[in-house]
């Protein structure tokens, strides 16, 4: 039977969601130290709180109304879709980035950038709110993404928990390694995580699209793992073609951890 | 802004909520890649007609990534054909 993700899948689920959802919390936390530096930790602390549970309601909310309202084999069809696009996006711009053709995440020009904002508005009026705020919009919008990647990794796989728990241990690690980096988030190799995460969202989009329509894999749920490998050698060509087509050196490899170290 | 045109502020809070709603679901979906959205959905349609005989189903686990891998490849190659600012 294909319909279950047994073997390899929890851990493949576990490593997309942690990455994805790392990615997304390194670029709230530039914004949440931002508002801590220049409104004050107190309100920007409380708008992350109040983001977080507002994100979990959502999960805890929406995850179990999916699974017990919508087939499973239309929820399938419909979440690989999702995942299908939503990671092709992801790589696409991870390859683009790996490539030099297009700029990467620069956290320490986010930071200043968001550290001018915030000065320059009036200091007296509303600072406690304007941060609550502004860090409560950073946190929520970009959880919002990683929402629908635990929804629609965790339903779809029986296993929302896991999904939660994984984005959850993300959330720590990413506040925990904010404390210690403070504001050298542009250290984090956030390309090469987008990277892997683009790579294992399009390889679940393709399996449970391919699930949802009839598709045969061989192998079941272990078709996961190679399909992650067949695509992340087609990412290694395209950057390594787009490198020499380019007249670069091909220094830009796809996994390199020091991709967004420019 | 227009004359008679009401600022966004002036919206009711649902008619706010419906218009952040479907803003996020077309830059989650779509965003400046629309050549993405299409591609894909007419890959797995593609799959889903082929699947429709049931002795070319596990031939589609060939055929799917192949054309997914063909989709990020041709929009890869597009968005390469313009030089970084």
């Amino acid at each position: 039977m294909t319909g279950t993700v047994t073997s390899s899948g929890p851990l493949v689920l576990v490593v997309a969601v942690f990455l994805a959802s790392s990615v997304e919390m390194v670029e709230a936390l530039t914004i949440v130290l931002a508002v801590g530096v220049t409104r004050g930790w107190r309100s920007a602390l409380e708008g992350v709180v109040a983001a977080l549970v507002t994100l979990a309601a959502l999960v805890a909310l929406l995850g179990p109304a999916l699974v017990h309202f919508v087939p499973l084999s239309a929820l399938r069809l419909v979440v690989g879709g999702l995942l299908l696009i939503f990671g092709l996006q992801w790589l696409r711009k991870a390859v683009l980035r790996a490539a030099g053709l297009k700029a990467k995440h620069d956290e320490d020009a986010i930071f200043a950038e968001q550290v001018a904002e915030l000065t320059a508005a009036p200091p007296s009026e509303g600072r406690a709110a304007t941060g609550f705020v502004v860090a409560f919009k950073g946190v929520f919008l970009e959880g919002l993404e990683v929402v629908v990647i635990v929804l629609t990794l965790g339903t779809t796989s029986h296993h929302l928990g896991l999904a939660a728990a994984a984005a959850a241990a993300a959330v720590v690690v990413v506040l925990v390694a904010g404390l210690i980096v403070a504001r050298q988030l542009s250290r984090v190799p956030e390309n090469a995580m987008k990277m892997g995460v683009g790579l294992m969202l399009v390889s679940f989009g393709t399996f449970w699209s391919g699930e949802g329509v009839g598709v045969h894999w061989p192998g079941a749920d272990l078709a996961i793992p190679v399909l992650v490998a067949v695509y992340g050698a087609v990412a290694w060509a395209l950057v390594a073609l787009l490198d020499r087509r380019d007249g670069h050196t091909v220094t830009s490899a796809v996994g390199a951890g020091g991709a967004d170290h420019g | 802004m227009a004359e008679g045109e009401a600022p966004s502020g002036s919206r009711p809070l649902v008619a706010r909520w419906i218009v952040g709603f479907g803003h996020f679901w077309w830059d989650f979906l779509i965003g400046d890649t629309p050549e993405l959205f299409v591609g894909a959905l007419v890959v797995v349609g593609s799959v889903a007609l082929l699947c429709l005989d049931h002795s070319l189903r596990t031939a589609a686990a060939l055929v799917l990534p192949v054309l997914v891998a063909a989709l990020l490849g041709a929009s890869v190659w597009k968005a390469g054909r313009k030089r970084p600012s």
